[in-house]
């Protein structure tokens, strides 16, 4: 008797799975279709001012890390472009330690807070999030300028005689979105923090564990999925930025999205654009990867 | 008190009061109490009294506003609780959730930095001890409450601290599981030889498997005593009452003698009754003094009863009856009497019943 109901169930269930087909097709459209029409283009022959032309090329990829020289056509590796990418994850990967340098304590400090102030604490965290990305870099930009408010304030110090070139930088770069993305490092491991049991940091002490090594063995395998999660929703949107890069780098120093805006734009190369765009794809998948194993094995234990 | 037992933890006049100015708690107040060597002592009193603060002060985990705590005679106050040799079972057992049963058991002794050998054979000894060699690798999630339990009693002991310190370890444990515990928990101290120190609410727990009980309330210990002292003498009105079940009556003092005196009973009988140590009140004087149900006797009234009273009520329960009497001046006087396998109860409610106390029965309350 029980099959039956279980039947009844399992065919009902399938019932309600094709009324969600509707949706699931709108939504596979609209999050795989525009991806499609990348990767075709990636494919094709780059139109003379700017678009495509129909013809089958791997034009576009080869120039993702080759280069053909105008004249002799002789095909050499693509320095500047491996230079982006090389800038592009180097960036991005100390963005990621710097926001979880910065971002480890914060949340650390927001969790051991009474419960009542924890909230303010998290509002003043999102606060920039709510502000303008534009606003927010040109900020920065106002703090770190050759007359903005540090230089001037070293200067008037006579800790320098001539102001520190910190705009214009990778240094400025890597500050800029360190400040842009830190909420996103604070916010999932102050969720995991969060959920810590205090009572296990105390047993850790009576244990004979120093500080250290009760944050080493204790804390820190703990919180390790928030980490993981903040460290991918950090380096994921470095990784692809453009208007910090564009706004501190001063368009000298180019990361991949400025690259890819390049093509589109003066460049006039759709096909490699595209074919930049699905590299980095592949990257931020690779993370991604990286970030499923982690948690998995950190799911094991938790 | 002996004094060749040696004083294992000192608590010498400590304070403790949480945050300042008129918001402050006075969690402890003055408070000093020598746990000895190899004894299981109990700080028991109802939630609040101050007894889990003062367990957190011998941890380490709060420092106290005011006085020492020695360990050996070393004051140990201000030392951080990884360099005590002191360990805790806690409350919710707060095992670690990330590692096994066997890195939980081991960590203390890790931590110290032994060899993996020794801390691999320690762990194999604690396991047998509590009963776990099966579970060995299992990971915390995946063992049951009593299991826990076990667990976290192994990992408290496996660094073989000087003192074990337990927070209400059995209060998330069902009734016939704490019973079962409470036996072990006895066994375990009497294996090591370790001095527990054992925080709880629960009166029969402090009375089962303790040497000796600190009864606590508002911050000060009221009275230090075996379970038996603590049990047929209360010395206030607070511990008898926190304690099992008691009668409370006003007297009045006649001769003192002592350690015991005469008193009127408000039947206007005479009785024996025991003074609390170390007091000698004035004759004349009206005095509390209380009485256990199991104490009396109940039978017909006469010159040999102390008390009369009309009978309210009978209740029934397996091994012994509950008779409630309303005294002459309207107070309630529980009687409690062990039911025989030939008698039943030979009174009906109703009835004028008189009270015969028995011997050492009265015990005189401090004011």
């Amino acid at each position: 008797m029980a099959t039956d109901a279980q039947t009844a169930i399992v065919g009902e269930i399938r019932r309600s799975r094709l009324l969600t087909l509707p949706a699931l097709i709108v939504l596979f459209l609209a999050a795989s279709g525009p991806l499609l029409v990348v990767l075709l283009y990636s494919f094709l022959t780059a139109g003379d001012y700017g678009g495509v032309k129909w013809a089958f090329s791997t034009e576009g990829w080869q120039s993702v890390f080759l280069e053909r020289d105008i004249f002799d056509d002789t095909v050499s590796v693509a320095d500047a472009h491996l230079s982006i990418f090389w800038r592009s994850l180097r960036l991005s990967l100390m963005t990621t330690l710097l926001s979880l340098a910065l971002g480890f304590p914060t949340a650390y400090f927001i969790a051991t807070q009474p419960e009542k102030t924890r909230n303010l604490w998290l509002f003043l965290i999102t606060i920039p999030f709510w502000t303008n990305l534009l606003i927010r870099t040109f900020a920065i930009m106002e703090v770190i300028r050759n007359r903005g408010i540090v230089n001037t304030a070293l200067m008037k110090l006579g800790a320098i005689a001539e102001p520190i070139q910190m705009l214009y930088t990778d240094f400025a770069i890597m500050l800029g979105m360190t400040y842009v993305y830190l909420p996103l490092m604070v916010l999932p491991i102050y969720a995991s923090m969060e959920k810590l049991d205090f009572r296990l940091v105390e047993a850790g002490y009576d244990l004979y564990a120093t500080r250290w090594r009760v944050l080493r063995r204790i804390i820190l395998p703990i919180v390790k999925p928030g980490i993981i999660a903040g460290s991918i929703l950090v380096f994921v949107p470095s990784l692809g930025a453009y208007v910090t890069p564009r706004v501190l780098g001063g368009g000298k120093n180019l990361m991949l999205g400025n690259l890819i805006e390049l093509q589109f734009g003066q460049g006039r190369n759709w096909p490699l654009g595209s074919a930049l765009a699905i590299t980095l794809l592949v990257i931020v998948m690779i993370a991604l990867l990286f970030y499923v194993r982690a948690a998995q094995k950190g799911g094991e234990h938790g | 008190m002996d004094n060749d037992e040696k004083t294992a933890i000192d608590v010498d006049g400590v304070s403790k009061i949480f945050g300042s100015g008129p918001d402050a708690v006075h969690a402890l107040d003055d408070v000093s109490v020598a746990i000895r060597e190899n004894e299981f002592f109990t700080l028991l009193g109802p939630s609040g009294c101050g007894k889990t603060t003062l367990l957190r002060l011998i941890a380490g985990f709060d420092h106290p506003t005011a006085g020492h705590i020695r360990l050996h005679g070393e004051n140990i106050a201000h030392l951080p609780p990884y360099k005590r040799p002191v360990n805790t079972v806690f409350q919710n057992y707060a095992l670690f959730p990330h590692m096994t049963v066997a890195q939980n058991i081991g960590f203390g002794l890790e931590m110290l930095g032994k060899p993996k050998r020794e801390v691999a054979a320690s762990v194999d000894e604690m396991l047998s001890l509590v009963q776990m060699r099966d579970l060995a690798n299992r990971q915390t999630s995946q063992i049951s409450g009593g299991q826990q339990q076990r667990v976290a009693l192994a990992r408290a002991l496996a660094p073989h601290p000087k003192v074990l310190l337990l927070d209400e370890p059995l209060s998330a444990l069902d009734l016939k599981l704490r019973k079962e515990m409470q036996i072990e928990l006895k066994r375990l101290q009497s294996e090591t030889g370790i001095t527990f120190i054992f925080v709880t609410h629960d009166q029969e727990e402090a009375l089962t498997m303790s040497n000796r009980i600190a009864v606590m309330s508002a911050g000060k210990i009221l009275q230090i005593g075996t379970p038996r002292e603590v049990y047929d003498h209360p010395a206030e009105r607070f511990v008898a009452d926190f304690i099992g079940e008691t009668n409370f009556l006003t007297a009045t003092l006649q001769d003192v003698e002592g350690s015991t005196a005469t008193v009127t009973l408000p039947s206007g009988k005479p009785a024996r009754a025991s003074l609390p140590s170390g007091t000698h009140p004035d004759a004349g004087r009206q005095v509390s003094i209380v009485i256990r149900p199991e104490h009396v006797t109940l039978a017909l009234p006469s010159h040999e009863t102390s008390l009369t009273g009309r009978l309210e009520d009978i209740v029934y329960f397996g091994t012994d009856t509950h008779y409630r009497l309303r005294l002459a001046d309207d107070t309630l006087f529980i009687a409690r009497m062990q039911n025989r396998r030939d008698g039943e109860a030979a009174f009906d409610p109703g009835a004028e019943v008189g009270i015969v106390l028995a011997d050492g029965a009265v015990q005189v309350l401090r004011d």
